[in-house]
């Protein structure tokens, strides 16, 4: 019933995604039940470093190919490399996070070792040693329970479904270096450049949205500038909280939003408006600060996976659909929130 | 009978469907508060083929049948009235009308380029004092030499400002008795010296359409350009109103199901007294209507498509279209506004917008008045339709597919 | 230059999705083409019409079922071929790959395959590559852009997205590509393209006519289910400072997975 696990690492240019150590908590989960061992596979150029902390993840051994063939990611070499891995180690089970290459690399496994992958998963069975995984299909509608019936059995987990392990510094391990058995000649692509993506993200295709409504112009204790009129003034004081509403948004790497009543008051532009008139949106997160919630808002994010809401009026509707409420002044509570979650992202 | 739609009318329905909701819905709201037809609507329909879709392609059409042009005017008027008008007055006044009166010089000069979207065209027939009383206009056409002076003003014209041709019913004939036998159509160049246009604003609905004036001022006619022969004028006239008559009848059905679908998804979200509105039996009974309604008016107004396509007369049937569409519409809209409360009452949702256009295809193409008058002139036997001169081509694939290259 | 569209059929993405006797149902909702796809023809579209050539659209799926190809002749595919046998009910992703691949191969002289990034029902995304590595073509996905495309010396020249950056990739032909949103707009179909398709002919082969093997599945789904709606449970969050009310959201959101 023991099971001999091999966790893929996944990166770019040696910085881990960090899923891969979700990856690694899973095994740790699944060996500390029914024993066994966890191997990390660590493949690319430059990536010792890697090796590290993944033995602070929970590998018990590292197999380790650091070569410039496969410094770029190219799927050919690097699932030459996987297949070859697999076929010495004889994993019972290969964990690959969902990324864009992870799913690459585990479906590419399934062909080279006659294998089947179950892709996307939220959830994991293995009572009795045998492997059932859960996965949302349909955008979710519904929910697949997996099982394969060849081994190794291939899994990617989704980002965020299973819990980041506590990492141990003190823990270590062997490190197996793999031949590259590829020969540069041999693959049919080549990176010519890289680009950096584009800034800024798109409301509709958001993960994470911050909001701000009526309430980002309340803060009594600012003062504005003495030769603003009333109307600016109000404009001045809702810039300052959409300010603290950005500062957010960029340490989550999130999307801004607001409310008709924003808009209107000309506190933010209209593309920032989700509601009835105004885009629909339907992140996993949707903090609304100084939002009152009122149902046209609602119909524009309603669908969010989880809903966050920051507001004064411990009467305000938004609460009675927020899965977390925080009755108080979004301007005292987003510069700690903000610190908090900037330090737990960081680490 | 079959009464399904085929997969090609099936792909036809999804196209303008996935269309009008990517392009037009987005901004479609603010555009009528504006006011105003959004500049890039016609050149994209024409892009598109919407404006020549149920003209041969030998007269640069799309070669589609009748039905495809009611399911286009269904899915337009889904998003909003003002993008069916285009349909009903272009396609269903100008270009149908040409098919059905046209001779092969007219067809080629004006049809080809209506068809391919070249050129815009409206129906100017109603004036100041007359709509319904159509006999008595006073628009009127002097023979002189080679051409006729028209004199005159049109009125509640739809595309009036922004079209390249209009068809144009005159008196031409002062003394005949009955009236309406001395009404003559021509087809007209509005670029034509002598003609002023307008816009007309203040509008109740279908503010984000182009409805306007049309004045003639001793404008020079050629007669080559009149539709059919002199006197027929009445006859081209009711033609065109079975044409464009039928676009708006499925236009209304479209409406219905627009008020149909924000009624049931604002229902499921509103709560009131521990649960979702949608569970409250007087909402369903409101509902319930406007299901049943759109059933009865979809019904409606393929089976006028279905005769056209046949070559058979249909006036009754399309009459019978619009009349119940549009009185339903008007109620669904109505209802859809009620349902949503006072939200209904704010143009934060469109069941207001609804129900402002609606209120119009109540009043234009024939009031239902006169649709009420018509059935009740068939119904009693009063009224038998005779033969005229030139029918509506029936739909043929073959035919109209052909592509001379 | 010949381009292999591979299409999938799928309900349309507003269908209620429930589970009924144990059956994936989407009641009367149509079935159309899986919306990544599109792109995916457009892009074919595009290539073709750039370098000569000639667009095919392939399906694997139930006979009958021809939306999706329909749809993708109506854009303008030049011709279409479906695979359908009865064998490959429940077949899992690497197994749909094999047929694929050899379908491809049967159609032969394809200089570029392209793919939608995934399909809105099993949503796996791992068709284009797993069919790149049955073929040993080069497997580019999440394309965003052709950069050059020379069928001629058998080059091509790709944007690609990645998490982090956006790679430029060089690459021989023939290539099995995946096409996200970001490659641009797919067009509509025209009327004259629905007429065609409406009437167009394509044959459908079965495992027989691709002379293979039913390719086993590894994969096996013992249960489906309707997820369970859960009521909303607001949590106000406790603390005497803002600073406090932070910290516990942070462990709270931390524990809800969504950070």
């Amino acid at each position: 019933m023991t099971k001999k696990i091999l966790a893929y690492i996944d990166h770019f240019h040696g910085k881990a995604q960090p899923s891969s150590w979700e990856c690694l908590g899973l095994a740790g989960a699944i060996t500390n039940d029914l024993g066994g061992e966890i191997s990390a596979l660590v493949l690319g150029e430059g990536v010792n470093g890697l090796a590290e902390t993944a033995f602070h993840y929970g590998a018990d051994q590292v197999l380790l190919a650091d070569s410039p063939i496969l410094k770029d990611f190219r799927p050919e070499p690097l699932a030459d490399m996987v297949a070859m891995a697999a076929k010495e180690y004889q994993p019972d089970l290969i964990i690959f996070p969902t990324t864009s290459r992870g799913r690459t690399l585990a479906g590419m496994a399934a062909v080279d070792l006659d294998t089947g992958v179950m892709v996307d998963v939220i959830a994991l069975d293995w009572t009795g040693g045998e492997i059932t995984a859960t996965r949302p299909i349909y955008a979710g509608k519904l929910l697949a329970k997996l099982t394969c019936g060849t081994t190794p059995q291939i899994v990617t987990l989704r980002t965020r479904a299973f819990d980041k392990p506590e990492p141990d510094t003190s823990r270590s391990g062997s490190i197996t270096t793999l031949d590259v058995g590829v020969d540069a000649a041999g693959v049919a692509t080549s990176i010519a450049s890289l680009q950096e993506k584009g800034g800024g993200v798109s409301l509709s295709d958001a993960n994470v949205i911050v909001s701000g409504g009526r309430g980002v112009a309340l803060n009594s204790a600012l003062e504005p500038p003495g030769d603003l009129d009333e109307e600016a003034a109000e404009v001045w004081k809702a810039e300052q909280g959409f300010a603290l509403v950005q500062g957010l948004a960029d340490v989550l790497g999130a999307a801004v939003g607001a409310s008709r009543a924003a808009v209107d008051a000309k506190y933010i532009e209209y593309d920032h408006q989700v509601g009835q008139t105004g885009k629909v949106v339907s992140p996993d997160l949707y903090i609304a600060c100084g939002v009152s919630g009122a149902i046209q808002h609602l119909a524009g994010m309603r669908s969010s996976k989880v809903i966050v809401a920051i507001n004064k009026d411990p009467d305000a509707p938004i609460f009675n659909f927020a899965r977390f409420g925080v009755v108080g002044d979004m301007h005292a509570i987003l510069p700690p929130l903000t610190e908090a979650l900037k330090e737990y992202l960081a680490g | 009978m079959d009464f399904g739609l085929s997969e090609e009318h099936q792909m036809v329905q999804r196209m303008v469907r996935d269309f009008a909701a990517k392009e037009v819905l987005p901004t479609i709201q603010e555009q009528d508060r504006i006011g105003g037809m959004a500049p890039f609507i016609i050149p994209r329909m024409a892009e598109l083929g919407i404006l020549g879709i149920t003209i041969p392609v030998k007269y640069g059409g799309q070669g589609m049948d009748y039905i495809s042009l009611g399911l286009v005017s269904e899915e337009l008027e889904f998003i909003d009235t003002s993008l069916r008008v285009v349909i009903s007055v272009h396609n269903g006044l100008t270009c149908l009308t040409l098919l059905q009166w046209g001779n092969e010089d007219q067809k080629e000069q004006y049809l080809v380029p209506l068809a391919q979207g070249k050129k815009v065209g409206c129906g100017a027939f109603t004036e100041p004092g007359a709509g319904t009383d159509f006999a008595h206009i006073q628009s009127t056409g002097k023979k002189d030499g080679q051409d006729y002076i028209l004199n005159g003003e049109k009125m509640w014209i739809s595309l009036a400002s922004v079209a390249d041709y209009a068809i144009v019913t005159v008196r031409t004939d002062q003394k005949i008795d009955p009236g309406y036998r001395g009404l003559s159509t021509f087809l007209v160049d509005l670029e034509s010296p002598g003609i002023t246009r307008g816009d007309i604003h203040g509008k109740l609905g279908v503010r984000a359409g182009s409805t306007g004036w049309i004045n003639f001022q001793d404008v020079r006619v050629p007669t080559e350009n009149m539709l059919g022969e002199e006197g027929e004028g009445f006859k081209v006239t009711m033609s065109a109103f079975d044409s464009g008559r039928y676009t708006v009848a499925a236009g209304a059905t479209g409406l219905i199901r627009a008020a149909l679908e924000a009624s049931k998804s604002y229902a499921e979200e509103r709560n009131a007294f521990g649960g979702k509105i949608s569970d409250f039996q007087l909402i369903q009974a409101k509902i319930a209507r406007m299901a049943l309604d759109y059933q009865a008016a979809r019904l409606l107004y393929l089976n006028a498509g279905w005769l056209k396509n046949q070559g058979t007369r249909n006036t009754r049937e399309t009459s019978a279209a619009k009349w119940y569409a549009t009185d339903a519409s008007f109620r669904a809209a109505s209802e859809a506004v009620q349902i949503h409360g006072a939200y209904g009452f704010s143009d934060e949702y469109p069941v207001e917008r609804f129900m402002r256009n609606a209120k119009g295809a109540m009043i234009y193409e024939g009031s239902n008045e006169i649709q009420s008058l018509i059935q009740a002139d068939y119904a009693l036997g009063k009224r038998r339709d005779k033969k005229i001169r030139r029918e509506l081509p029936p739909y043929d694939h073959q035919t109209w597919t052909f592509d001379p290259g | 230059m010949k381009i292999i569209v591979c299409v999938k059929q799928v309900p349309d993405t507003a269908a209620t999705m429930t589970v009924d006797n144990g059956a994936i149902s989407w009641g009367d909702a149509p079935l159309i083409i899986n919306p990544w796809d599109e792109f995916a023809v457009e892009a074919a579209l595009n290539l073709a019409a750039d370098q000569g050539g000639e667009v095919v659209a392939l399906c694997l799926g139930k006979e009958g079922e021809t939306e999706a190809i329909k749809h993708a002749l109506a854009m303008g595919a030049d011709s279409a071929v479906m695979v359908s046998d009865p064998a490959l009910k429940g077949a899992d992703n690497v197994a749909a790959s094999k047929v694929l691949a050899a379908a491809i191969q049967k159609i032969g002289d394809a200089d570029l395959v392209l793919f939608g990034q995934q399909s809105v029902d099993t949503d796996t995304g791992l068709l284009p590559v797993q069919t790149a590595r049955l073929l040993k073509w080069p497997s580019l996905t999440l394309v965003s852009k052709f950069e050059s495309v020379n069928p001629g010396d058998s080059k091509i020249q790709v944007l690609r997205s990645m998490e982090e950056a956006v790679q430029v990739v060089d690459s021989a032909l023939p290539a099995v590509v995946s096409v996200t949103k970001d490659y641009g707009e797919p067009r509509y179909p025209s009327f004259m393209g629905i007429r065609k398709a409406s009437k167009a002919e394509f044959p459908i082969w079965s495992l027989a006519d691709l002379e293979i093997e039913t390719p086993p599945s590894s994969i096996g789904w013992p249960e489906v289910t309707e997820p369970v709606q859960k009521e909303i449970l607001t949590e106000i969050i406790e603390g005497d400072t803002p600073e406090e009310k932070a910290k516990s959201l942070v462990e709270k959101l931390i524990a809800e997975k969504v950070l």
